[in-house]
């Protein structure tokens, strides 16, 4: 499929003095802006035929308003040719390669055509300044040439040999400009230069263009007082220059003066075309701030390219705080009142919504709770006129609407809203939610979307875009709503689920076996809009009680046959199964959970494989009201308990501190042992390293063999009633690591996989001898963060954290540099009706979508279809 | 004396094919494309040379894929520009 219009071609070309002089409407001579009555000087910067920018005066020129006028280019005539900084390599690369007496190309034409081919064969080579040798003699005059120096920003000058002495000679712009003139046509070609659009000497500017006043307005500041654009103030100070210029060289001034002035022509018109030229200092505002010239108004992220057009500022958007709310479903967004009063949809007036809206109409701009009907702010006449609603016109413009006009209706529950956090990584990161609104200041969100935003609540912020069309609306609901996300195409699994307290709460909830009455049972599941009961689990002197499992089961589909091992799995060598002692062999058979606990494998963000089946079996809705209903389930479930974390949760008792003691005083005794010998020489090296080498792995090891060993001590200590463990079993947060650090020992600290070794001479610190290669000289810390440091552990522990801080740092902006380039190199490719990966030239990329044409979405986890869970889901049981 | 190394049967190179006439108006008419639309390949690449593709042949690229097992990919030989 071709695109509608194929670029034939595009011509690069530069403005010759000629051109300037005829887009011109006006020559500027005056430096002058606005007189005092505020009105423009003729012929000043400011002039009427430039284009106007105040309300209510006519361009002089095309006769329009200030909205309309496009505004018109004016000239100024300089008094000297002044170089353009823009060209000053190709000034270069022409002065070095052509003849300074005949303009002629430095090359006979045989060596032209060694590098530029024959006229039939052309390599596509153009002559390079490397192609000439320096200061040679010209092949067409014979004349001897000189060695050109250029000297940023814009001096060039000549070598010359004088009495042995070299001599630099000082070209001036208007040398420079005759040397240029004189290169012929046809010998610019090879140089790669179009003389029809560029003849060299139009580097050299002889007349400057004034752009039009609508890219330089001047605004009115809250004293009355005009402030200038940068660019008119840089005009001014061009025009001031030019026109002392003019005098002194009209009064006859002496040469030095005259080149003073000349030079300063030339720093003026540099600045105002580049103001970060190389060797130049910037052009600074009175303030001491460095003007914003021609170049700064394009380069860089602010620039024109990519600040104003590839990415723009947008309307009906808005940005807060976000906070979450479990209650919430996932597809939800809280809006603040403050938010939805002000951001609308609008809608068009039909003779059946006609009196909704006129009601609409009559509620006006102000909402005063959330559970007051929407409003409007604006209605638009047929004419496009807007009406802007207040409390005086409800009525009125109520009765006037009909047919034709459009009511900006203010945001009301279930609108579909677009919700983004930057950064945009993936596509995940907009989605589009049903609007809840809300009482307070903040976005609200439940948790469990935090994974495919990568938000948390520490004071992040997100935006919300609200869709105008009804085609941007059901594109918005079909393809980029929460419930369509869910699966991440990065790895074909559920990138939303529960996280932290979800996976703590439903793993508390749903280990071993508990059992609930009523009123409990029905507490848990309040949120989950279950229709009935199953039947009581036991009864016992007459009073009914439900199993945890059964009550969990009650928000699985019906039909839901899997069997895996939970996250608290231990990977025994022969599976329990279900006398596991962990309860980790889940079962679920006919929507029942048989055995097994609940955590982060089943219903976990990234893991979830609950989340997965129930999607590629009964679809994403119900997958949502899954993640919805658990959500909710495991809240309440760990509010039953309660869970929280204290300093005396780190508590171990006097025989596990005792034990620890002695596991480390044996690993330091062990250190010693080894280090004995080795200074002994008895160290045998082990193969493909150095005696040192072997000593410093036996002691990491000895050391890490140690600080797990405290680990088991304290988790023996430390069972399934510590929240930690809670945490770490479940793979709600932390693991046993950290838990061992906290209780036992923090361990060795490294940098760059090594014990810390940097410091003094041959030591760590000056409290340690030279040469010592104990545990405790080298980073061991034996303490835990409970105990406390000691002030040398203190240090390494800094030192080894901070390696940490500075790899993130390095890493996020390295690999937000790399995704920048990847968007920019496969943004515009897509995948065509044939399968083909194609460009918008219709070229193909890919001649099937991953060689296999498989959507990682809908495949599992790699492979098309996954026969084993099919399997298992029909046998009921493991396979 | 130097045995020269033909990257042709190096285990990592994959199997180059130059496609006959028929093959290659057939691989166009499939994709409803013209060979401008094809991937490229320098007429200097190592495996070009080696198989003997001249300019505006096009080859077909045979590749063990981790996704697809096998999968065929076509490109039109093209002059290398210089520089």
């Amino acid at each position: 499929m071709p695109s509608p219009k194929r670029i034939g071609q595009i011509e690069f070309g530069l403005l010759s003095p000629k051109e300037i002089r005829e887009m011109s409407v006006r020559k500027i001579i005056w430096a002058d802006t606005y007189d005092d009555d505020g009105f423009p000087y003729p012929q000043g910067l400011m002039d009427l035929n430039l284009g106007v920018i105040d309300p209510g005066l006519r361009c002089k020129t095309c006769d329009q308003k200030a909205s309309d006028c496009p505004g018109h280019f004016g000239h100024i005539e300089l008094a000297k040719p002044v170089i353009h900084v823009g060209y000053t390599r190709l000034i270069r690369k022409l002065l070095r390669v052509t003849c300074r007496a005949c303009g002629r190309v430095l090359l006979s034409p045989e060596e032209v055509e060694k590098v530029v081919g024959t006229e039939d064969d052309l390599t596509g080579d153009l002559l390079s300044e490397k192609d000439v040798k320096k200061e040679r003699i010209c092949p067409h005059c014979g004349e001897q040439q000189l060695k050109i120096n250029f000297e940023k920003p814009t001096t060039f000058s000549e070598v010359m040999v004088e009495d042995g002495k070299k001599v630099e000679h000082k070209l001036t712009p208007a040398d420079i400009r005759a040397r240029l003139e004189k290169i012929p046509n046809e010998d610019l070609i090879p140089l790669g230069i179009n003389p029809d659009v560029a003849r060299p000497e139009w580097t050299i500017l002889t007349v400057l263009p004034v752009p039009p006043v609508t890219m330089r307005p001047s605004i009115i500041l809250e004293n009355g007082q005009r402030s200038e654009d940068d660019l008119t103030h840089k005009l001014v100070d061009i025009i001031r220059i030019n026109q002392r210029f003019k005098e002194n060289q009209d009064a006859g001034a002496p040469q030095l003066i005259i080149e003073d002035l000349w030079e300063l022509l030339q720093y003026h018109v540099t600045t105002y075309l580049d103001n970060e030229v190389a060797g130049c200092p910037p052009a600074r505002h009175r303030s001491g701030r460095p003007l914003k010239t021609l170049s700064q108004r394009l380069k860089g992220k602010d620039g024109r390219f990519r600040g104003s057009l590839s990415g723009k500022r947008v309307n009906f958007s808005s940005r807060t705080v976000i906070s979450p709310d479990p209650n919430l479903s996932v597809s939800q967004v809280g809006v603040p009142r403050a938010v939805a009063n002000e951001m609308t949809v609008p809608v068009r007036v039909t003779p059946y919504n006609i009196e909704e809206l006129r009601q609409i109409v009559r509620n006006g701009p102000t909402r005063p709770d959330v559970n007051s009907p929407c409003g409007a702010n604006y209605v638009i006449r047929p004419d496009n006129r807007r009406l802007r609603l207040g409390a005086d016109n409800l009525d009125t413009v109520a009765d006037m609407i009909e047919p034709g006009y459009t009511v900006e209706r203010q945001l009301r529950d279930d609108d579909v809203v677009l919700f983004n956090r930057q950064p945009s990584l993936h596509r995940m990161s907009i989605m589009a939610h049903r609007v809840k609104v809300m009482e307070g200041r903040t976005f609200r969100l439940n948790p469990a979307v935090c994974p495919p935003y990568n938000a948390d609540f520490d004071g992040d912020e997100m935006n919300m875009h609200v869709p105008q069309t009804e085609e941007a609306r059901a594109e918005a609901s079909i393809l980029i709503s929460v419930q369509e996300n869910i699966l991440s195409p990065r790895f074909g699994g559920p990138i939303i689920g529960g996280i932290h307290d979800h996976v703590s709460g439903i793993f508390m909830l749903t280990h071993d076996t508990r059992w609930f009455t009523k009123e409990q049972a029905l507490y848990l599941l309040r949120y989950t809009k279950i229709e009935r009961m199953p039947e009581p689990g036991k009864v016992e002197d007459g009073v009914e009680y439900w199993s945890n499992k059964q009550v969990f089961s009650v928000i699985l589909p019906e039909s839901l046959n899997m069997v895996f091992h939970a996250s608290s799995c231990q990977n025994c060598d022969t599976c329990k199964k279900e006398m596991c002692e962990r309860d980790a062999y889940v079962r679920i058979i006919d929507g029942k959970l048989e055995s097994g606990t609940i955590d982060k494998k089943a219903i976990g963000a990234f893991d979830g494989q609950v989340v997965n089946r129930i999607i590629r079996q009964q679809g994403m809705k119900r997958a949502t009201k899954f993640i919805d209903d658990f959500t909710k389930l495991s809240i309440r479930g760990i509010m039953l308990d309660g869970f929280s974390f204290g300093i005396d949760d780190e508590d171990l008792s006097k025989t596990e501190y005792g034990q620890i003691d002695e596991v480390l005083k044996n690993a330091a005794l062990d250190v010693e042992r080894r280090i004995r010998i080795y200074e002994d020489g008895q160290l045998e090296p082990m193969p493909g390293r150095t005696v040192e080498e072997t000593l410093e792995m036996q002691i990491m090891q000895v050391l890490g063999k140690a600080r797990d060993q405290t680990g088991q001590i304290a988790g023996r200590h430390l069972g399934l009633g510590n929240s930690a463990v809670v945490m770490a079993v479940s793979g709600a947060r932390g693991s046993m690591l950290n838990l061992t650090q906290m209780a036992g020992c923090i361990g060795q600290q490294s940098v760059r996989g090594e014990r810390i070794v940097r410091g003094y001479d041959d030591r760590t610190l000056p409290h340690f001898k030279k040469g010592d290669r104990g545990s405790d000289a080298h980073g061991f810390i034996q303490h835990s963060y409970k105990g406390g440091l000691n002030p040398t552990e203190f240090f390494f522990h800094a030192i080894g954290g901070r390696e940490g801080l500075v790899d993130t740092a390095v890493r996020t902006s390295q690999s937000g540099y790399l995704q920048r380039r990847m968007i920019n190199a496969l943004q515009d490719l897509k995948v065509a009706y044939d399968g083909t990966v194609r460009s918008t030239g219709g070229k193909i990329i890919q001649f099937e979508y991953g060689e296999d044409g498989t959507d990682p979405t809908k495949s599992a986890f790699g492979d098309p279809v996954d026969v084993k869970g099919i399997v298992e889901s029909i046998l009921k049981e493991e396979v | 004396m130097s045995t020269k190394l033909n990257v042709i049967e190096h285990v990592m190179v994959p199997d180059h094919q130059i496609m006959s006439e028929d093959e290659v108006s057939e691989l166009l008419s499939r994709y409803n494309i013209t060979t401008e639309q094809l991937p490229k390949i320098y007429h200097d690449d190592p495996a070009v040379k080696m198989i003997g593709a001249e300019a505006d042949d096009v080859i077909r690229i045979i590749r063990t894929s981790h996704t697809a097992g096998r999968a065929e990919a076509y490109r039109l030989v093209i002059r290398k520009p210089k520089k």
